[in-house]
């Protein structure tokens, strides 16, 4: 029984696990930041960025990753990308590890996952005219020059940028939608399949932000892509997914498809973050905030559940032990049983005999 | 009663070297004591000058400012720089996006609010401390006697922007001006922000001008509400009005292309192309090259100001009386140039 059933996706000559075979499976990942300082220059401080995550990212869907600044959504992107080496963990590229000694390199897994970033005058070279910008990475894989030009003006077209008014044009001479539409036909150069959207559309004005919007899912449909849409913007993240996973200070602390996560969001932190969405109900404005306090720093983060300190509902079991994702669904490890159903939420709440007074009985 | 905030005819450009950028081109409203206006619109839309204007935070050298401002009985944009900061504390203040841009980074944040309430009411070191301290705790900062002895940098984001508010209120004013503070923030602290300033407005009577771009915190916010677009406000009025009525097609097309939960798996509706360039605007309505209800009339004047129902005004053609808007149609386009 599925309640996320994608639509089909096309056949794919470059698929290799199978249509049952997640895109990417990321295990155990995880990323501390030392803080140095001092005389000597010795280790002061962790940040825990990304903090011991496992999921997975099925063929042709979308996958929105939400949480506050400081949660490890964007260090997760990095991490997937490799732009940042990780401490530890696994990353499976349709059913290949990336970096073992069967496995793929960096290099062919970044062919297939490309990223867009929130800022899209930064992520363009000044200098380079977009039809250079777009042509640079086929170029750099040994694309030849004309192949790799034809393949731009395809690609702003597709993007919504006449090629002959807009090849020629530098960055600045762009606006911030339209650079935005210049990054995305670069990260469709080499022809991905997985697109990392990190805050791609965040910078944008509501206007530009909805033809944006509509592009990428036009863009999905047409070339069966599968993104990883990481956003603040609730409401973005409620249109675009199919899927959605919440962190908090590095944890994932719920992961489910869309209409369960916000129609019946389980972790109190979830709850928190959608009932602190504005109201557009002039009648009915929110009265009481949903959690007080800022979010706290991720250098030494708090002990057991990591938003005990900010929850309604905590009790010493809270603070004494880390409560996990329920075992199985996403963290099954190789086989081919993942539930992409499932709801799974990291709270002791919802764990039976875990201790907290809420919990169901134990042995359910 | 006079209004506490009077605006006629403001228009601001800034000389480029391309020419000049008009940024505002005649911005008229009124605002009464205790009333909280929310401007909403996209970038380069005029709203951030307009605020500006009103406090003339912009820099002399390169801004033309023309019109008439009266906050409060003062006639703004004639006062000289000794009235001007007379003024600036008592009468109207104004919070950022950025807290960090707005304090001073080698001053503690209670020696920056002190120097506020001595500067303004001449009372002593002590008694300032003794303000900070209540403003600190009025704000809902925890641990208020700590925070004062710190350092900008040494508060997290949504501090700094209650440390900026207790600033901004040290010494009462009439007129709160917001430009957008809290876009920065997270979704959790933006709405406890909002919730504080909403209280503190009903608390101490103050007016509000609150800028932003997000009809949600609009909605949380305001009473009133004023919709700009390339330097004019194109539709004001209360806030259930604008958003259950909204007469003019741009303030229709940002509403509709506001990513709402209840579109999933539809498309989005868009508004085609981009805002005009502020250089050369075009003659007529500035949003008929957007607008798919645009006709004639649109292209040869700026659609006057028309009430449509008490307090809800839009400048449109559509919304002229009948007898007006069918002389546009008709294409006699010197009928509405004229009115």
């Amino acid at each position: 029984m599925s309640t996320t059933a994608l639509a089909e996706v096309p056949a794919d000559p470059r698929d290799r696990g199978g249509p049952a075979q997640p895109l990417l499976l990321v295990e155990n990942l995880r990323k501390y930041f030392v803080l140095r300082g001092g005389v000597l220059n010795r280790a002061v401080a962790t940040v825990q960025a990304v903090d011991d995550i496992s999921f997975a990212l099925r063929k042709g869907e979308t996958l929105g990753i939400v949480g506050e600044s400081g949660c490890g959504k964007s260090t997760t992107a990095r991490l997937l990308m490799r732009l940042i080496e990780p401490d530890q963990g696994r990353i499976i590229l349709d059913g290949e590890a990336v970096g073992a000694a069967d496995g793929i390199g960096v290099g062919e897994l970044r062919r297939a996952m490309q990223m867009v970033f929130q800022d899209s005058y930064a992520s363009l070279n000044p200098r380079l005219p977009i039809e250079a910008s777009i042509a640079f990475g086929p170029r750099a894989r040994g694309v030849p020059a004309q192949v790799a030009r034809d393949r731009a003006r395809d690609l702003l077209s597709k993007v919504g940028l006449e090629p002959d008014r807009y090849i020629r044009r530098y960055p600045h001479e762009l606006s911030g939608g339209q650079r935005q539409r210049v990054n995305i036909a670069r990260a469709l150069a080499l022809e991905p399949r997985l697109v990392i959207l990190d805050e791609a559309v965040s910078a944008l004005d509501k206007s530009v932000e909805a033809q944006v919007l509509n592009l990428l899912a036009d863009l999905k449909a047409e070339l069966g892509l599968t993104y990883l849409f990481i956003s603040h913007d609730l409401n973005v993240v409620h249109w675009i997914s199919d899927r959605v996973l919440v962190m908090y200070l590095g944890k994932i602390v719920e992961i489910g498809p869309v209409e369960r996560i916000y129609g019946e969001p389980k972790h109190p932190y979830t709850r928190a973050l959608l009932s602190a969405m504005p109201s557009m109900d002039p009648d009915r404005r929110t009265e009481v905030p949903s959690i007080v306090g800022d979010p706290p720093n991720p250098i030494n983060p708090p002990s057991g559940c990591r938003f005990h300190p900010r929850c309604p509902h905590a009790e010493p079991i809270c603070d004494r032990t880390a409560p996990s994702l329920a075992a199985g669904g996403d963290t099954a490890k190789g086989d081919h049983a993942i539930d992409w159903d499932r709801h799974a939420v990291a709270c002791h709440m919802h764990v039976p005999g875990s201790g907290h007074s809420a919990a169901p009985v134990g042995g359910a | 009663m006079t209004p506490l905030v009077s605006v006629e005819g403001l228009t601001v450009g800034f000389t480029a070297r391309e020419g000049i950028v008009q940024a505002v081109n005649g911005v008229d409203f009124t605002l009464e004591r205790g009333a909280v206006m929310a401007i909403l619109g996209e970038s380069g839309s005029g709203k951030s000058v307009t605020l500006r204007a009103l406090m003339r935070l912009l820099p002399p050298a390169r801004t033309r400012i023309g019109g008439r401002v009266t906050i409060a009985g003062h006639d703004v944009l004639t006062l000289d720089q000794a009235a001007l900061s007379a003024i600036r504390g008592p009468v109207v203040s104004m919070i950022f996006q950025e807290p960090m841009l707005a304090f001073d980074p080698v001053f503690t944040i209670g020696q920056q609010i002190g120097e506020a309430v001595i500067r303004h009411e001449g009372i002593g070191a002590k008694a300032a401390r003794q303000r900070a301290f209540d403003l600190f705790d009025r704000v809902q900062i925890p641990l208020p006697a700590r925070r004062l002895d710190a350092y900008p940098h040494e508060l997290s984001g949504g501090m700094r922007q209650r440390a900026m508010i207790a600033l901004a209120l040290a010494c009462r004013p009439a007129l709160l001006l917001a430009d957008e503070p809290t876009t920065a923030l997270d979704a959790t602290v933006q709405i406890q922000i909002l919730l504080l300033l909403r209280d503190l407005q009903r608390e101490l009577g103050m007016a509000v001008i609150f800028v932003t771009h997000d009809m949600g915190v609009a909605t949380e916010i305001a009473d009133s509400i004023a919709v700009m677009y390339a330097g004019r406000i194109v539709e004001q009025g209360a806030v259930r009005d604008v958003l259950r009525r909204p007469l003019h097609p741009y303030t229709r097309g940002l509403l509709n292309s506001t990513v709402q939960g209840s579109s999933r798996g539809q498309r989005l509706e868009t508004i085609p192309g981009s805002p005009p360039g502020l250089i050369a605007l075009p003659s007529g309505c500035s949003f008929a090259p957007r607008c798919r209800h645009a006709m004639a009339a649109c292209l040869t004047a700026a659609p006057r100001a028309v009430e449509a129902t008490p307090g809800h005004v839009a400048r449109c053609v559509l919304v002229e009386p009948a007898g007006a808007a069918m002389i546009s149609i008709g294409g006699s386009a010197e009928g509405v140039a004229g009115s």
